[in-house]
């Protein structure tokens, strides 16, 4: 089942194809088959209940997930491909960064690995709204600061592609609305973002939707459609519909 | 293989060492803390504590670092930073090479402070010099993180972690040769302490307090400890994986 991602808007072709991807966790079918396509550009909600497989599609989408069988191009390129480190950023759900370094040295050291210069570190501390934090531990934080000191470390490299899971829970709605507005300013530049989430209310502020269950791909595109095609008042709604075993067309 | 990221890696490990002092002072003292009691315990036998000291002074470093980055490692893979890391544009030998120069850097100030507590304290007399000492020590450091990387891979837990100490560890240190003579025992015995890293070591240390010139026989030794640091070291990047199930 192919998402409803519009093309024709680029000429180089989808930020993600992801073909009949199978993938096995122990012994349970995590992924039973998906087919997805993201276009360049846009910022994609991945929404579904948690267990769903929106993780372990966007770790196969970043090449770090052994699978079963399936084809995942990500930039043109197979997923994992050594030249998608630099263009490709992930930030897992649990903050993946260092509890025993201060903001600024987390930052610095992966600013050093991607070898991008000391202002995109001033530069990204501005963006998660860290100013005033740099000398903290990162241990010492709070799970909403250290979630956006690693939604900072993906945003140095200022990647092509975002693969963000689940990047706004427990954040105050304030500051969701502004990395919301973050995201929408990283797609107007070009970049793609595939975000996360299992509250229905972020579909919103989302371009292009995928609706997961059960280890599988629900329906796609944009919010608006997906309420007009189900006739449902709310994504929730929509998605609701499409279990309850409406038609999709 | 990049020598900025492993630069990066470097300072990075030494900058976690740094907000943890605790730690950085009990790798520092309690070598020579141990190598004081040891004088007192054979205070009647100084002969015995003479030919104990000196190996000892280059087998504390190889066990502290074993735990240090055995711990260290798997805190990288239980944090998720390892994950990150993979996705990033950094090779498995940056990461492991990184680790290894910094905690070198740590055995080496370890390696100070042991010996000059030995040699200038506690009067322990070594013929090679006191440079031969740290030398092996430190390099007996480095064969410590290359051992402690490649132990990491098959822990899952810190439990687990720390029980590879007296697992991989404590065998070597009963059959170096430092608790009974390795001539003296069964010649499986012997066969098995000639395959383990440690008796190296021991071998190079009694060496180098005993003889003034340094021999083609200690040569052999180190020659041998780098190629442990070498199999050790190829053997965790094989650990490392980019995919994970």
């Amino acid at each position: 089942m192919a998402s409803g991602v519009d093309e024709n808007d680029e000429m180089t072709g989808p930020a993600i194809e992801v073909c009949d991807l199978r993938v096995e966790r122990g012994a349970r079918l995590v992924l039973s088959g998906v087919s997805v396509s993201v276009a360049r550009g846009r910022v994609v909600g991945l929404l579904g209940p948690s267990g769903s497989g929106k993780t372990t599609l966007m770790r196969a989408i970043v090449g770090v997930q052994v699978i079963q069988s399936g084809e995942v191009t990500v930039l043109g390129l197979p997923a994992g491909t050594p030249s998608l480190r630099r263009r490709v950023a992930y930030v897992t759900q649990a903050p993946s960064v260092y509890s025993d370094l201060d903001v600024r040295q987390n930052l610095e050291y992966f600013a050093r690995l991607l070898g991008v210069g000391g202002h995109r570190v001033a530069d990204v501390i501005r963006t998660v709204g860290l100013v005033g934090y740099e000398r903290q531990l990162v241990g010492r934080l709070s799970g909403g600061e250290s979630a956006r000191v690693s939604l900072g470390v993906a945003l140095l490299g200022e990647p092509e592609l975002l693969v963000l899971d689940e990047p706004t829970v427990g954040l105050d709605p304030v500051l969701r609305r502004e990395l919301w507005q973050a995201f929408h300013s990283l797609s107007d530049a070009g970049a793609t973002l595939l975000v996360s989430s299992h509250v229905m209310d972020e579909a919103e502020r989302c371009d292009e939707l995928l609706l997961m269950r059960k280890g599988a791909i629900l329906a796609g595109g944009t919010p608006e459609a997906l309420i007009a095609r189900t006739g449902a008042d709310s994504v929730e709604g929509a998605f609701l519909t499409l279990v309850d075993g409406e038609p999709e067309r | 293989m990049s020598r900025q990221v492993i630069w990066a890696t470097n300072r990075r490990v030494l900058e976690q060492l740094r907000h943890d002092p605790r730690t950085i002072a009990l790798v520092l003292a309690v070598p020579a803390l141990l190598l004081m009691l040891l004088r007192y315990v054979f205070a009647g036998q100084p002969s015995v504590f003479q030919s104990v000291g000196v190996p000892l002074l280059g087998i504390f470093p190889l066990i502290s670092m074993f735990l240090v980055t055995s711990i260290a490692l798997l805190r990288e893979r239980r944090s998720g930073t390892l994950e990150r890391l993979m996705t990033m544009p950094l090779a498995k030998a940056d990461l492991l090479f990184g680790y290894g120069i910094a905690f070198a850097a740590v055995a080496t100030v370890q390696a100070l402070v042991t010996a000059l507590v030995g040699v200038g304290l506690l009067g322990l007399d070594v013929a090679g010099g006191l440079a031969i000492v740290i030398a092996l020590a430190v390099l007996n450091a480095v064969l410590g993180s290359s051992l402690g990387l490649f132990a990491s891979g098959f822990a899952a837990t810190e439990f687990q972690v720390v029980q590879f100490m007296p697992a991989f560890v404590l065998p070597q240190l009963l059959l170096c040769g430092l608790i009974a003579p390795r001539n003296e025992m069964a010649s499986l015995l012997q066969w098995l302490s000639g395959a383990l890293p440690m008796t190296y070591a021991y071998d190079a240390l009694v060496r180098a307090a005993n003889s003034a010139v340094i021999s083609r026989a200690l040569f052999g030794d180190v020659a041998v400890i780098a190629g442990f640091v070498v199999v050790a070291l190829v053997l965790s990047a094989a650990t490392l994986r980019r995919r994970t199930p």
